[in-house]
């Protein structure tokens, strides 16, 4: 018996560690689809939901209460199999990349060495899932949204991930730990300041990743109905749902680890910063990661969707050259010793 | 000089941050959204919702049946029957709005000349079933009844300017 328990202790412990990761994520999905309805609702001089439980805080239940009841309809045109499994395709990555989220120094599931690669790997493959459902629907409508995805994502991953190597040269590790620890000392030390264009480009590119407004050219609701996932109701449609909004806590919390300084206190040395030392380095990396999220909300708020072809040529024409010009000036100054951050 | 200009404009997102302002202001601004069933917005006196049919203060029925209200209705809703009473008057023996067809253009109360068919301010009202649609001269009367103490006071503001 207790060879048995020697035995499974170990996967146990892992099982309840991905619990202990997944199931707030999936409760902080629900809360950001209310916050996103009220902040865009205030932004719109409006009050957004109040009538489900005190404030509306119950209204995010009672959305996936509705979408778990809902009958999941299959078109009878559609490739069953993969029509079902593009959900989980697109689901998959966007769960799976938090296992090597570093929340504080100790706190990560799996500490490996090349975890920003893992990460960026991940997340390009939950292109898959949109793509697989817009082929799967066999409509014009998903087909079209599916390949706008496809070449949107193309476009900005590469400049997402020059982004990325501006990150790592400045971390010197492609380990996201330590890429925090890197920007230890105060918050001119955080990589937004070195990397500022970088920075501004990474989360742009995150936008249009994750399909969000005003890149949401994939969705499109005025020209292509709601694009990929036209056909999908219930659970199958809530399921995409999730992802895209996994996807968007995941860029957020990357660029919160990334370019301001994880876990670190933004007090860190000032005179005060003692003051703030109770505060546990999860609140400011959630704290970082919320300013972030509320950053999706309030662009959705303010921009109509870019033209296509603009699209385009802003990822090609305009980020791919800027990131590369700045990775040399980056590179000048990493010879060059200069200031705090490459020394 | 200006290409530069605006190439600079463009690359510092200044019309971006400028929308991102507004937009930044409006969330602090005061909510303008009236929560219906508990608040209301004001309504005109001249507000036209359900109709009724009024009576004389001594209870007798002011519609003399002269389809004036059923030859301007545009929508073609109003239906009126006609018969001489017991007493030597000509009434109505059926009065059918079918409240489907009805656009509330208020024409019917504009026609009557002895102000019988009105529109009320009440907006409140749902079929369950088909055929509730059809509002009969009972149903009207019935709503004139009730609401008759409103749409004196509504036509007495009015009367001034028509």
């Amino acid at each position: 018996m207790v060879e048995f328990w020697e035995l499974i202790r170990e996967p146990v412990f892992i099982v309840l560690k991905i619990v202990a990761i997944v199931a707030p994520l999936m409760l902080a999905v629900a809360y950001l689809t209310y916050a996103e309805r009220k902040i865009i609702g205030y932004m719109q001089v409006r009050i957004g939901p109040n009538r489900v439980g005190p404030r509306g805080w119950l209204q995010p239940i009672a959305d996936a209460l509705k979408l778990l009841m809902k009958e999941i309809i299959v078109p009878s045109s559609a490739n069953r199999f993969l029509f079902l499994i593009a959900p989980m395709l697109s689901i998959a990555p966007a769960l799976a990349a938090w296992a090597v989220m570093p929340f504080t120094d100790t706190l990560v599931l799996a500490d490996i060495d090349a975890s920003l690669l893992y990460i960026l790997a991940l997340t390009s493959m939950g292109v898959y899932g949109v793509i697989i459902a817009g082929w799967a629907t066999n409509s014009k409508y998903a087909f079209l949204g599916a390949m706008r995805s496809a070449a949107q994502i193309v476009a900005y991953e590469i400049a997402m991930g020059f982004a990325l190597v501006g990150v790592l040269i400045a971390g010197g590790s492609l380990n996201l730990r330590e890429i925090v620890l890197a920007q230890q000392g105060s918050l001119l030390h955080w990589f937004w300041l070195p990397l500022f264009p970088l920075f501004i480009i990474y989360f742009i590119s995150g936008v249009a990743e994750t399909n969000r407004a005003p890149f949401d050219v994939a969705e499109g609701e005025s020209e292509i109905v709601a694009g990929f996932h036209v056909e999908y109701s219930g659970m199958a449609f809530a399921v995409f749902f999730l992802a895209e909004y996994a996807n968007m806590i995941l860029i957020a919390a990357l660029a919160a680890l990334m370019f301001l300084g994880g876990w670190l206190s933004p007090f860190e040395g000032t005179w005060f910063e003692s003051w703030f030392t109770w505060v546990p380095g999860v609140f400011w990396l959630l704290a970082k990661t919320s300013l972030f999220l509320f950053f999706f909300l309030w662009l959705r708020a303010t921009f109509p969707r870019y033209r296509y072809d603009q699209i385009m040529r802003l990822g090609w024409k305009v980020f791919i050259p800027i990131t590369i010009v700045w990775l040399v000036v980056e590179g000048a100054a990493v010879m060059a010793d200069i200031g705090p951050w490459f020394d | 000089m200006d290409r530069f200009g605006n190439f600079l404009k463009s690359l510092t997102l200044r019309e971006m941050r400028k929308g991102l302002g507004v937009t930044g202001r409006y969330l602090f601004k005061r909510k303008i959204t009236v929560q219906y069933p508990e608040e209301k917005t004001p309504q005109s006196n001249r507000f036209r919702g359900l109709h009724a049919l009024r009576r004389y203060p001594n209870g007798e029925e002011r519609c003399i049946a002269c389809k004036l209200c059923e030859a301007v209705c545009p929508a073609l809703a109003i239906t009126i029957e006609a018969e001489e009473r017991a007493d030597g008057t000509r009434r109505t023996t059926r009065y059918d709005i079918d409240l489907f067809k009805c656009i509330y253009c208020g024409f019917c109360e504009e026609s009557c000349p002895v102000d019988s068919i009105v529109e009320t301010r009440n907006f409140e009202y749902t079929f369950e079933n088909r055929g509730e649609n059809v509002m009969t001269k009972q149903m009207l009367l019935e709503i004139g009844d009730k609401y008759e103490e409103q749409i004196a006071k509504d036509r007495m503001q009015d009367a001034a300017y028509r």
